[in-house]
């Protein structure tokens, strides 16, 4: 005991274990969805409770946007496809598809916000309404804002043509974070605009 | 303590440099820069203790003013911020850090990995967490500014709403208490992420998830816990900080807002926090009974399936916190029953040590009697969590004294002493000396006279109806004489700590040297030097059964012919 | 102070002192529900205590390493695990939960939904920031601090329904001896009941922390017979008293802050921040069942509240000392 006992190698069976990159963002992943499902909670807790201002009939529901933010889902998969397969002139393009994309559905928040704000009279101090729609929406585009920087800063690595077939599983844990982004939005529009309204 | 308890654990400094203040400066910007798994571990760990000692003395301030009815040791305002800053630190500052530091520095040894799967976020996530206990105390300089008695947070570790609104916690105490916890929520999700993603993806060749030692199975289970439970705080805590800065209307009573939406908001991450805290105090149990009673720990599986069973549980009974906030019958009887479900695989773990102690060979070292005092503890914490999951019982006991004592049985009788218990276990890995085993049997008794004296009497106002968290109290109600006596107990075991970090200081530089494997023990930790280098292992090692070390040694008999 | 040095923990427990808030000496239908579950329960944990620490007590004893044996060097055999041992340690348990839980489910019921005599009395309770306010809706009745409800008679039962909400923070009403505690919270109403079977006086206090002066929250029961439900009914429904001895007291009471925050009833003070004082005479402590209710006491509380409550809301009056004690005299004056 006075050495360090030496574990004798033995051949074993191939051992693959999985990416922890993939894992990594597993696991945020569903750290984040607990945070919006407390904020849903909170939405629907405190639905048809306001007692003076707006109600959730003031919503129109962001058909456009939402349709813009729900195929960049479908480019971000492309873009990885194609880096995986080394076609990097696509990878930009669909790369920036996405950023388009993704920039869109943010424009689209502003015009609501700005709309909601300047002729509805609805702010997150007006009522529990105002409280619970701008906080949700709000925590959904700060996750897309995140998003949008990450994958520009992939577009312009991509296009100084610093990304290579070998990052191709860094863009896949980028791509399942803008996933996620996108189906929590799924479940936001249901609740705010289909459910809620 | 700060300066003392890092320098204490590391390892010493290069001999090669000659002027003393360029070492020190190197050693700091060693340490500062680091992201290997272990020193980041130690560093929880020396963070931890000096918030333990803080909050430590915090709780001895509480029993002095208790100890005499109508009191005035200290002001009813000095008291709310004590027993605050009490709770909050040893939730969020002591436990959660010092149970990751063990968690860093063992569990990429125990599945023979060289590192945490993120190292860099590793140290991101241990510098945040630092920063926000260090916020949290800022909050005696800055909240009113340097005039002012100071003034920390005074709205009690689980801040019910209203409580914390503008209108009832004026200036910025509940500012820093909200962003001390979102910061150290933020270092806590980085570490989960972490350590799942450790477990999952560096295991070592032939490390099989059913051949994964105890320890790293139990920090598996908490680290998912941590995930559907931190974030809730979190937010919740962004809600509250809204409500703070910007006017919105979560738990604003005047507008509409629920009280009873954060309880329940809070409460989904603080019961299962309790276990997120006792799940690894769990893993070194299974560590540390079967290393001391010579035996394999007694079903493997039933103990993987009744940690993953209580985290899954855990989440359905936050309500029992609510016992009297109002609820209907039968939410109140769902709530009794998923509380007293998880008594069963609870109740399985404590069996199976029990089994694994049977017919063995029982040491009775510093560490392994720690580690029974943990078993009678829990015990006993676990029965009175049964009167508490009663909810009429509740309904009288709650909120009472009899809570607190509960949870310091569970917190202090089950969870530190598995603490300490870990510390004479891995001290002799991480520093290569061994513990003072005389002076580590003295502090025993002595903490554990001191823990029953302070616990098991403070139960007894409890059902005499003193509430908890009153900074002084009637004297015709006869709970004097108890409280007296439980300020006493707390006194003796301030006196075991001190001799505990004595004994750590003293041990560091005199004690025996330790060797790679002074337990004779089985898991893989054990199979590199002590403290280890920086690689971990020379060779990455490959297993073929839980217990690597046992088969090295038992060449004719390994345990993978029984598994 | 000699009296609870003295007094024996038996004694104590058993809660035969005058103070005693002892969950152990229950005194009305759910606290004697609740006592008779909690023995149960304690009985099932006592055995189970009993059974495991003994067990566990034995192997330690038995199964200790001895160094003088013959064979102390050599590890005992290894043992992996029994399912049918660790089958049986899971239904037991089982077993033990779902009784328990039957136990339990029976008295929750039964408190909970209770049904309630029409003739009981209906009192609104509503928590401050540190003090109770106590509204009888059917007698017309508004008072603080010391609430006065009917002894119940087991065979005829008037059980007082308490109707309970907050006006600001969180509170928790909670007199051991007559029901387990239910929480005050704003913006939302809970009810409980309680019905004292013996004449006397209950303690209590708050017990959800609430701010500050939560300690000096303190609950005070009184339960009347009949008679002297009555009796106390028609004194507390008379306007308040119009003493012309006092008349300097009342107008530097109308003259100060004192009107914006308190009632008298019949005068201009109207104030409903702080308690009712139209029959403050009678009560017997002040502050919220700090301290008794004596001239001396309440001069110096008025003279600055934080000499008996530091943390109230109430502000130092600022008094002179002839103000002060008109102002007391006055106070006294409300019977």
């Amino acid at each position: 005991m006075s050495t360090a006992a030496v574990i004798p190698h033995t051949t074993t069976e191939p051992w693959v274990l999985p990416a922890r990159g993939i894992v990594g963002m597993a696991c945020l992943i569903t750290a984040e969805s607990a945070i919006f499902i407390i904020f849903i909670v909170a939405y629907l807790y405190y639905l048809g409770k306001s007692i003076t201002g707006p109600t959730p009939s003031i919503l129109e529901i962001p058909i456009f946007t939402s349709i813009c933010l729900f195929s960049s889902s479908a480019t971000v998969h492309f873009a990885v496809s194609a880096l995986h397969a080394g076609r990097r002139a696509a990878t930009s393009l669909w790369l920036a598809a996405t950023v388009l994309l993704g920039g869109i559905f943010l424009g689209g928040t502003a015009h609501e916000w700005y709309q909601l704000i300047y002729r509805d009279g609805l702010t997150i101090r007006t009522n529990l309404f105002g409280t619970t729609f701008y906080s949700l929406v709000g925590l959904h585009a700060s996750h897309v804002i995140v998003g949008l920087i990450m994958l520009s800063l992939t577009l312009i690595f991509s296009l100084t043509g610093h990304l290579t077939e070998k990052h191709t599983g860094r863009l896949e844990v980028l791509s399942l974070y803008w996933h996620f982004v996108d189906a929590v939005w799924v479940v936001v529009f249901t609740v705010v605009y289909l459910l809620g309204r | 303590m700060a300066t003392q308890a890092t320098p204490n654990l590391s390892q010493p400094a290069g001999s090669e440099h000659t002027a003393p203040r360029r070492i020190w400066v190197e050693v700091l910007h060693d340490w500062v820069t680091t992201v290997d798994h272990k020193k980041i571990g130690l560093m929880y760990i020396g963070y931890a203790l000096v918030f333990l000692v803080i909050a430590g003395f915090e709780a001895l301030l509480m029993r002095v003013q208790l100890s005499l009815p109508n009191n005035h040791f200290v002001s009813p305002q000095v008291f709310n911020q004590l027993f605050t800053m009490h709770g909050t630190t040893m939730v969020f500052f002591v436990g959660m850090p010092i149970l990751f530091g063990f968690g860093n520095y063992l569990i990429p040894l125990m599945i023979g990995a060289r590192d945490m799967a993120f190292p860099r976020l590793n140290a991101f996530s241990f510098w945040i967490s630092a920063f926000g206990g260090l916020l949290l105390y800022f909050s005696y300089l800055g909240a009113s500014g340097l005039s002012g008695a100071g003034s920390a947070p005074d709205v009690g570790w689980w801040a019910y709403a209203p409580l914390t609104a503008r209108a009832f916690s004026p200036g910025h105490s509940t500012d820093y208490w909200t962003l001390a916890i979102l910061l150290s929520g933020i270092g806590t999700i980085g570490t989960a992420v972490n350590i799942v993603a450790t477990t999952i993806c560096m295991r070592c060749p032939g490390m099989k998830l059913n051949r994964m030692p105890l320890l790293v199975w139990l920090y598996l289970v908490m680290s998912c816990l941590v995930f559907v439970t931190i974030s809730p705080l979190t937010a919740a805590q962004i809600m509250l900080m809204l409500d703070r800065y910007l006017g919105s209307h979560f738990f604003d009573t005047q507008a509409g807002g629920s009280a009873v939406l954060w309880m329940h908001f809070f409460w989904i991450f603080g019961h299962p926090e309790v276990y997120v805290l006792v799940l690894p105090a769990f893993g070194f149990a299974n560590e540390i009974i079967p290393v001391f009673s010579r035996k394999a720990i007694f079903g493997y599986p039933a103990m993987v399936a009744a940690s993953v069973g209580i985290g899954f549980i855990s989440l359905s009974v936050w309500a029992h916190h609510m016992f009297t906030v109002g609820m209907t019958s039968g939410a109140n009887t769902f709530f009794t029953l998923a509380t007293m479900a998880i008594s069963v695989p609870t109740g399985i773990k404590i069996f199976n040590w029990l089994a694994t102690l049977w017919g063995g060979k029982i040491h009775f070292t510093a560490s392994m009697m720690f580690a029974i005092g943990f078993l009678f503890q829990f015990l006993i914490a676990g029965l009175t969590g049964i009167m508490l999951s009663v909810a009429p019982f509740d309904w009288q006991l709650g909120g009472s004294y009899f809570v607190v004592a509960h949870f310091h049985y569970v917190l202090v009788g089950a969870i530190l002493f598995m603490l300490f218990s870990a510390f004479y276990y891995w001290f002799p890995k991480m520093s290569g000396r061994m513990l003072s085993e005389k002076l580590g049997k003295w502090h025993f008794w002595l903490f554990l006279i001191g823990f029953h004296v302070t616990f098991d009497l403070m139960h007894i106002p409890g059902l005499e109806g003193m509430p908890r968290r009153i900074y002084t109290y009637e004297a015709d109600r006869g709970w004097m004489m108890w409280n007296m006596a439980i300020s006493c107990g707390a006194v003796i075991q301030t006196v075991a700590t001190l001799l505990f970090v004595y004994n750590m200081i003293w041990s560091y530089f005199k004690g025996p040297v330790a060797g790679p494997d002074p337990w004779d023990a089985w898991t893989l930790e054990w199979s590199t030097t002590s403290p280890p280098p920086q690689y971990n292992f020379a060779e990455t090692p490959t297993v073929e059964s839980r217990r690597p070390l046992w088969d090295l040694k038992h060449p004719l008999d390994p345990d993978s012919h029984y598994e | 102070m000699h009296q609870v040095w003295f007094s024996l923990p038996a004694q104590s427990l058993s809660g035969n002192g005058s103070g005693s808030t002892s969950i152990f000496a229950p005194a009305g239908s759910p606290a004697h529900s609740i006592f008779d579950l909690s023995m149960l329960v304690l009985a099932i944990c006592t055995a189970i205590f009993l059974t495991v620490g003994g067990l566990l007590l034995y192997v330690l004893v038995r199964y200790r390493h001895r160094a003088n044996d013959a064979n102390a060097a050599q590890e005992p055999p290894q043992i992996y695990g029994s399912t049918q041992i660790e089958l049986s340690w899971t239904v037991i348990p089982i077993l033990i939960v779902v009784m328990l839980f039957l136990a339990t489910a029976r008295i929750i019921f039964a408190t909970q939904d209770h049904p309630r005599p029409a003739d009981a009395l209906d009192v609104t309770v509503i928590g401050h920031q540190f003090w109770w306010e106590y509204r009888y809706p059917q007698l017309g009745i508004v008072t603080a601090n010391e609430l006065h409800v009917p002894v119940s008679d087991p065979h005829h039962p008037t059980p007082t329904y308490l109707t309970m909400s907050s006006a600001d923070t969180d509170h928790s009403f909670w007199v051991p001896r007559l029901a387990g505690k239910t929480d005050l919270i704003p913006n939302r109403i809970n009810t409980m009941w309680i019905d004292p079977q013996s004449a006397g006086l209950y303690l209590g206090q708050c017990a959800q922390y609430c701010g500050t002066q939560h300690a000096k929250m303190l609950l005070r029961v009184y339960a009347d017979s009949p008679a002297d439900f009555a009796a106390w009914v028609a004194s507390q429904q008379r306007p308040a008293v119009e003493d012309p001895s006092v008349a300097a007291g009342l107008a530097v009471f109308q003259h100060n802050a004192c009107i914006s925050c308190h009632t008298v009833a019949g005068t201009v003070a109207t104030g409903r921040f702080g308690p009712d004082l139209t029959h403050l005479a009678s009560r017997d402590t002040i502050a919220s069942g700090s301290v008794p209710n004596t001239p001396a006491n309440l001069r110096a509380f008025v003279q600055d509240p934080a000499n008996f409550k530091p943390g109230a809301l109430m502000p130092p009056m600022h008094l002179n000392d002839h103000d002060l004690d008109a102002v007391t005299a006055y106070l006294m004056s409300l019977k």
